[in-house]
């Protein structure tokens, strides 16, 4: 149990680090990954714990990121109260949801999770009065912990303080969600997962558990939407599109959904393997689904379940 | 009155295009249990590829009047994509099904940029040809032939495919399959073959339907994951894996959509999302749909 949390430590001290050694431009790319890291974490209790595929996800992140531009639209200036706000509004948005959606499994839970998510999209693009249609809203300029920073620019403002910040964040979430898995809680809900019936019999209320992970999920989603949003100062309805639900699937998958740290692995993995692809080739979509499909047919444990095998062979050898 | 004729005329259209996308990914559903993602992307390709055959067939001297057999022959022609495709999916069958909806996603995005590469960013499309088969209407209603043969032969594709489900031995052989895949193929049956030619028929029922649909309105590189959600959407009314449904489920949409964007034009897309949601909630398996153990 040790030392995972060990290996954590080494890595924060590294990313903590990070903006010594690496050009400001791969610090700012950081940014979406701490964003997309934290809501994967929640979307990993729900896929990878929970057993629930949720293809709706994009839909909490656009709760963040258009929360966030509604609160600075009321002159709301502290991105800790923004995050407040966009964490209860999506729990009570995600609980009704939820109550819908957990009915079902497999495939019908991914459908009815598609559907809430795209009613959603439709209403972001089609209520142009409210919501700025395809345009988007504008998310302004926040003070993180009452500090302004004013003599930094917005550039400046992500690569420095705000790195650190959502690198705190980051940190914190995955605390909170290790000590989620860990709990009791975290057990009923791998029960659900490995064997509903079963966990029934036990006396497990197992609706209650998952509309649970979903709506703990819905709120970390929201957090990542809301730094997602910041950094861009855009909250726009192509968040919220159903590829990019499958996007955060994809990170999920791709960093192995079976181990804690997979989505934040899969996470960074994507952010830089897109950005590479990017500035390499104009198909970079054409080599993202290569990879996925590969990964999907040869490495299902994705690369933390490549690690692993890696590691117990290197232990076999040296045995 | 005549107003509402032409709405509901052009639902019927845009429902015929549907149920022939939604049939495709009813027949995939029904015999392989498989959600095919890329069924929009499949769509898309029979639009695009009948844009560039049409083209290639008037330089030969296509006589105008027979681009309506000439882009079904086009989207038939796309049935080879089928096979390989089934081969790429075969290695997932027994894996959990968000496997298999992720490598179909998989799927889409690759076909995203086979179509930039090929035809380009910008929208491609078949200029105005279809009005040499003239319209008809009367007062202020009209309609072009064109939409109309265009939803007589998806009416002619629904009984057909009904027909040969229910009544052939190949039909029989199919639902069997279906119904109890390790029972079939105990019985002789060559499950390979079959889920290789049932993914290819539904891949070609959604290349038909792009490549029918491509004289009325432009193929772009949005129209694949934007299909996808509404033929999803088809299906979740009709009930995953049923015929039925998805004639029901295509004509409901269709409709839906033709009346809001004339009237709450703000409900288009919402509207038919509530309707999905709604069946979900009051009959999970849908219209049609057989209910889940």
């Amino acid at each position: 149990m040790k030392a995972p949390l060990v290996v954590a430590a080494v890595v924060t001290t590294v990313f903590a680090l990070l903006p010594y050694f690496v050009p400001p431009y791969y610090i700012g790319l950081m940014i979406p990954f701490f964003g997309y890291a934290i809501a994967l974490l929640g979307f990993n209790l729900l896929f990878g714990y929970t057993g629930l595929l949720s293809f709706g996800h994009a839909m909490f992140l656009g709760i963040g990121a258009y929360g966030a531009a509604v609160m600075t639209g009321l002159g709301v200036k502290s991105f800790e109260l923004v995050l407040i706000a966009v964490i209860l509004a999506s729990a009570v948005i995600a609980l009704p949801i939820g109550l819908l959606c957990v009915r079902y499994i497999g495939i019908f839970f991914g459908m009815l999770t598609l559907a809430f998510g795209m009613l959603f999209h439709s209403f972001l693009f089609k209520f142009y009065y409210v919501t700025g249609g395809d345009s988007g809203m504008r998310v302004a300029r926040m003070n993180i912990l009452g500090l302004e920073f004013a003599k930094y620019n917005k550039i400046e403002f992500l690569t420095g303080p705000f790195y650190y910040y959502c690198l705190g964040l980051l940190v914190i979430g995955a605390l909170i969600m290790w000590r989620i898995v860990h709990s009791p809680f975290g057990l009923h809900l791998r029960t659900i997962r490995d064997n509903a019936r079963k966990a029934e019999y036990l006396g497990v209320h197992v609706r209650h558990f998952r509309l649970a992970a979903f709506v703990i999920s819905a709120a970390f989603g929201a957090v990542g939407g809301a730094i997602l949003g910041f950094r861009v100062g855009l909250a726009d309805p192509d968040l919220v599109y159903w590829t990019q639900s499958g996007q955060l699937v994809f990170m999920a998958v791709l960093g192995g959904f079976a181990n804690f740290f997979g989505p934040i692995v899969g996470s960074l993995s994507y952010i830089l393997l897109q950005d590479q692809l990017q500035s390499f080739t104009e198909y970079w979509r054409f080599a993202l689904g290569a990879i996925l499909a590969t990964i999907v047919i040869a490495f299902p444990q994705g690369i933390a379940g490549l690690a692993l095998q890696f590691k117990r062979l290197v232990a076999g050898r040296s045995a | 009155m005549s107003a509402f004729a032409n709405i509901l005329a052009g639902g019927v259209f845009h429902a015929a295009v549907l149920f022939l996308v939604a049939a495709g990914l009813q027949l995939v559903f029904g015999v392989q249990k498989i959600v095919n993602l890329a069924c929009g992307s499949f769509y898309a390709l029979g639009a695009y590829f009948g844009i560039t055959f049409i083209g290639y067939a008037a330089q030969f001297g296509m006589s105008p009047w027979l681009i309506l057999p000439g882009l079904i022959v086009s989207g038939v022609l796309l049935g080879f994509i089928g096979p390989p495709i089934e081969r790429l999916l075969r290695t997932i069958y027994s894996r959990d099904e968000s496997f298999q909806l992720l490598l179909t996603f998989a799927l889409v995005l690759m076909f995203q940029d086979v179509f930039k590469f090929i035809w380009g960013a910008n929208p491609r499309s078949l200029d105005s040809a279809y009005l040499v088969y003239g319209t008809i209407g009367a007062g202020d209603f009209s309609m072009p032939v064109y939409n109309l043969l265009v939803i007589l032969a998806a009416i002619a594709i629904a009984c057909g495919l009904g027909a040969f489900l229910q009544r052939t031995n190949y039909g029989r052989i199919l639902r069997a399959t279906a119904e109890n895949r390790v029972m079939a193929e105990a019985l002789g049956v060559d499950v390979r073959r079959i889920y290789s030619a049932v993914f290819t028929a539904g891949a070609v029922l959604g290349t038909t339907a792009g490549a029918l649909v491509v004289p009325t309105s432009a193929a772009s590189l949005d129209m694949a994951i934007e299909f996808v959600v509404e033929a999803f959407a088809v299906v979740v009314i009709g009930g995953l894996g049923s015929m039925r449904g998805a004639l029901i489920g295509a004509t409901i949409v269709g409709l839906i959509r033709a009346l809001s964007i004339v009237f709450f034009p703000e409900f288009e897309v919402i509207a038919i999302y509530v309707i999905v949601i709604g069946v979900l909630i009051f009959r999970p398996a849908g219209l049609f749909g057989r209910t889940l153990a």
